[in-house]
């Protein structure tokens, strides 16, 4: 099986435009896709953001500069970013502890890192270089990985995260702790482990929700009770909700939605677009962008388990099912089956920070998947 | 190793390279990790779809009624009160538009904090505004604060409160303030009339609010028109008689005039004569109508259309027409008032002083109660009785101005010669100073009875009446009214430079329990102007002036004068009575005008030299 879609992709790439691509170092298939997911993107952010030509441009700006940094990336060899690994993780470990000494406050958490000439946001750096990190340590161990390097996975797992939290930023810092958990999932991790891990992690929960913010605790029971306080912390849900419903099959049609083009929907643009979405274009809408979306995670994994060796697949593996959570929080937030976290649709959501973290994970992606051939030959 | 050769390319550390391919391969993924991987990605997409479905499928109806329960609203529309103008089209009372800010307690009472910066943006106590809001936590609508200017409305719109919205309202606005503030009346803050004009005339003013159905955003701005279910018919716009330049002045003077005597109250009246018109009608004390605070019982009341008092010797003149139409008295008969007093039924009726022999003008110029007593006692009760009766008094002058009162005229009174002889200079009946100038109105258009309005016709040139005197009785009683106001007269204070003046002055002594007050009184001037031919008939009546001087001619006079002087001019009335010098200083420079006015024209000045 793997080798004919081996062969599949070795004859995809005898015609010139295919030699292209992979002179480039593109992988055609995951670009097709993140054209696709932008492209509706753009579509629906027109809708969300009242038809401003404004508001698109500078979309289209950010989606630009994202797509040159994942170029930029693609051209590395993933050999490169092995060797990188543990320089950028100390890089990075030393920018989060900066920030929490000299950062720049924004709206209650210290997040960014003045830099004069951007504002840094260093734990979006730490997303890619946590699974770098891990995948680095552990495809030098023997797998499936013993109990000593996973507690000191463990360890370099919880440093990122725990500085990411103090800042504080729980969904960061949770998002992190994802890659990680899929990097020493993919690398073999016991069921046995795991599954204690799992219990001890459910037994913490009363001990976490003591030092939990009093705003991410709201945000929890709103989940449970959203109609507890309708107007304040559980206004965006049940309007979403309304929005998503209302929609139908079919949708109330591209720029008719009421709950979006009305004004009941906040964040519409950001966190909530797949709302508007939902409303305009209905089920058969909402199915579509999920199709897109199922279509790129399915070419990552691919990608990750057709990579050559383990730091690559332990990456590409991490970086995919990360790329697929950020889309299930998002997706489950909105119709009201997960807490309000603050997590943005991925490559659809109007702002340009997490994008260019995600486009620079396609970039490695596309690295491990292009570079490929250099070895195999 | 072929692919070392790759690697080494890349730079220094081709130790670890080496390390780093020689594992290549080794340790494939775990094709059960990869199978769960896949496992849980397509059902968490499942759930998803699923989920899409479960909303957007099964439960579509509820969330779309849940959409409309919060989008669709049937609201009405205000409608838009008429204007209330003047008889030139100034406006006397407009409406603007406002915003009234409301909410839903019921929803607002999970965080009640949120009001905090919109209680300070408008000035209200936050801790009152949140036990407001308590309060009314079972009901879905309350008022934060109303008729808020759309200046106000825009910052409340930017603070970005969920759950407050607003709607649009009229705000009644006088520009006259105090000055037309009786006449017009005021709205109450729902917009519907309480008073006055606004009162009389609610109905055709205030319209009929519509009803739509529209599409709100999340701050309940309507959006979107969805459906029209009743139009909405803005209130007519009405046309006052009052003349809003003329009742400023009258205004103005009769306040000045209330201070200077330090009086309680005081009212005027300017009728046209030929329409029965009010030109203008203030009261004193005023409030400012703009300012709701100020808005007392005792400041509303229109004293000139709901006070009454006793005319007085105003009353002289009515009871003389009685006399001259009964045909047994002429005004060259003479009346012997000597000695000053006499007895009526054992009751004492005196004048001032001594007045002697007059003639029926001399009673009235003098004001002689022993006179007109005398003449009225020479008549059969009925004669007088109807007279009184034919000028309106006794009922409402149905001006159909709102608590307008009937005054009172008992017929018990013309049992008695004693009080018949009161009656006729002005006790024992009351009036208003409406009704007054109204009765002074019948003697000013030669003897007809119009009705009075207080809505502008612009068409008529006069209105039609009936006739309750004669025209000779009319003229007579002028001519003997112009009197009052001549040298020996008790109206000299009346007069009106160059314009001869028909008038009666009034001083009477309060009536309060227990019988007449010595040394209270009501002040009155009741008068037209021009004399011969009348176009307006003012009265003025001052209550309680306590400043020393209280006689009508010294109190109410001068307000009369300095209000028709600038009426006549207002009004374009020509003067009748020019004075003699005034004449023949006029003819001597009018040479030196025909000077200029060739001088000006440049036709032929050397010609015009040789002329002079």
């Amino acid at each position: 099986m793997r080798n004919n879609s081996a062969q599949f992709f070795d004859s995809a790439y005898q015609n010139r435009t295919a030699k292209i691509l992979r002179f480039l170092h593109i992988d055609p298939l995951l670009l097709f896709g993140l054209l696709m997911l932008m492209a509706a993107g753009l579509v629906i952010l027109y809708s969300a953001g009242d038809g401003s030509t404004a508001l698109i441009e500078r979309q289209m700006i950010r989606l630009a500069i994202a797509f040159t940094v994942m170029f930029v990336i693609a051209q590395i060899p993933q050999q490169q970013l092995y060797l990188w690994a543990p320089w950028f993780f100390a890089v990075g470990i030393t920018l989060l502890i900066l920030v929490l000494l000299a950062g720049d406050v924004g709206k209650g958490a210290q997040r960014w890192l003045n830099l004069y000439v951007v504002k840094f946001q260093p734990s979006e750096m730490m997303k890619l270089v946590t699974p770098m990190m891990l995948a680095w340590y552990l495809s030098e161990k023997p797998l499936p990985p013993r109990l000593p390097s996973l507690l000191i996975s463990l360890v370099l797992v919880a440093v990122p995260t725990l500085l990411i939290a103090l800042q504080p930023d729980l969904g960061t810092a949770l998002l992190v702790v994802t890659a990680g958990f899929f990097v020493v999932y993919f690398g073999g991790i016991q069921w046995r482990v795991l599954l204690g891990t799992g219990l001890a992690v459910l037994a913490s929960v009363p001990v976490l929700w003591q030092f939990m913010h009093d705003y991410q605790k709201q945000r929890v029971l709103t989940l449970l009770n959203p109609e507890s306080d309708p107007l304040g912390a559980g206004y965006h849900i049940i309007q979403s909700k309304i929005a998503i419903g209302s929609g139908g099959l079919y949708g109330k049609g591209w720029f008719n939605g009421t709950q979006s083009q009305l004004d009941f929907i906040p964040e519409r643009t950001t966190d909530f677009i797949f709302s508007v979405f939902s409303e305009e274009f209905g089920t058969m809408g909402a199915v579509v962008l999920l199709s897109i979306y199922a279509f790129i995670i399915i070419r990552c994994l691919y990608i990750a388990a057709n990579a050559q060796d383990s730091f690559g697949r332990l990456l590409a593996g991490s970086l995919s099912l990360t790329f697929f959570v950020y889309l299930f929080v998002n997706v489950g937030m909105v119709s009201g089956i997960l807490p309000v976290v603050g997590v943005p649709l991925p490559l659809v959501s109007y702002g340009g920070t997490s994008m260019v973290t995600l486009m620079a994970g396609f970039g490695m992606l596309m690295s491990i998947s292009t570079h490929r051939r250099l070895v195999t030959k | 190793m072929k692919p070392l050769g790759k690697a080494q390319k890349l730079g220094r550390k081709v130790a670890v390279h080496k390390k780093y391919t020689d594992r290549a391969d080794k340790k494939p993924l775990m094709p059960w990790r990869c199978l769960s991987v896949f496992v849980v990605f397509v059902a968490l997409i499942l759930v998803l779809i699923g989920r899409a479905l479960d909303m957007q499928v099964l439960d579509s109806g509820f969330y779309q009624r849940q959409g409309e329960a919060r989008q669709l609203r049937t609201v009405a529309i205000a409608a838009h009160r008429g204007d209330i103008v003047d008889r030139n089209g100034e406006a006397l009372a407009i409406s603007v538009p406002v915003k009234s800010i409301w909410i839903n307690p019921g929803e607002m009472q999970a965080d009640l904090d949120r009001l905090t910066p919109l209680a300070k943006l408008l000035s209200l106590n936050p801790n009152r505004l949140r036990a407001r809001v308590k309060r009314n936590a079972k009901r879905e609508f309350m008022y934060i604060k109303r008729q808020v200017s759309p200046e106000l409305a825009e910052r409340v719109k930017a603070l970005n409160i969920p759950g407050v919205a607003m709607q649009n309202e009229y705000h009644r606005y006088y520009p006259g303030g105090e000055v037309t503030a009786h006449v017009l009346g005021f709205v109450n803050i729902d917009d519907k009339g309480q008073e006055g004009i606004e009162r009389a005339y609610d109905k055709t003013l205030k319209g009929i609010a519509g009803k739509k159905k529209v599409l709100r955003d999340r701050f309940g701005q309507a959006f979107e028109d969805v459906e029209r279910i009743s139009p909405v018919q803005p209130g007519q716009s009405i046309m006052l008689s009052i003349d809003k330049r003329l009742q400023y002045l009258t205004y103005r003077t009769l306040k000045a005039a209330v201070i200077k005597h330090n009086a309680i109250a005081g009212s005027a009246v300017v009728l046209d004569v030929k329409t029965g018109e009010i030109l203008a009608m203030a009261n004193q004390p005023s409030f400012n109508v703009n300012d709701r605070k100020q808005i007392t019982p005792q400041a509303t009341r229109n004293r000139a259309v709901t006070d009454v008092f006793e005319p007085g010797s105003t009353m002289k003149p009515i009871s003389m027409a009685a006399a001259l139409e009964s045909g047994r008295w002429k005004p060259f008969y003479k009346v012997n008032t000597s000695p000053g007093y006499m007895k009526v039924n054992g009751n004492l009726i005196r004048d001032e002083r001594n007045y002697g022999i007059l003639d029926l003008g001399g009673v009235i110029e003098k004001s002689s109660n022993v006179g007109i007593s005398k003449i009225v006692l020479s008549l059969d009760a009925e004669t007088q009785w109807s007279m009184y009766e034919k000028v309106g008094f006794g009922v409402s002058t149905a001006s159909g101005f709102p608590g307008e009162a009937n005054g009172r005229l008992s017929f018990a009174a013309m049992n008695n010669d004693f009080t018949r002889a009161t009656m006729a200079y002005g006790y024992g009946l009351s009036v208003t100073p409406l009704q007054l100038a109204h009765a002074y109105n019948v003697i000013a258009s030669d003897g007809i009875m119009r009705p009075v309005s207080f809505l502008h016709n612009p068409d008529a040139q006069s209105q039609a009446g009936h006739r309750v005197m004669s025209v000779k009785t009319a003229r007579e009683i002028r001519k003997m009214m112009q009197r009052v106001l001549s040298d020996k007269g008790t109206g000299k204070r009346a007069r009106v430079a160059n314009y001869s003046v028909a008038g009666k002055t009034g001083t009477v002594h309060k009536y309060i329990t227990g019988g007449y007050a010595k040394d209270r009184y009501i002040s009155i001037f009741a008068g037209m102007i021009p004399a011969d031919k009348p176009q307006l008939v003012m009265v003025v009546e001052i209550d309680e002036p306590r400043k020393g001087e209280y006689f009508g001619g010294l109190v109410a006079a001068p307000v009369f004068s300095k209000v028709m002087a600038g009426a006549v001019r207002l009004l374009d009335i020509a003067p009748d009575k020019v004075n003699k010098q005034q004449l023949i200083s006029a003819k001597k420079r009018k040479p030196d005008i025909h000077i200029k006015q060739f001088m000006h024209a440049k036709q032929a000045s050397a010609i015009a030299v040789g002329q002079v």
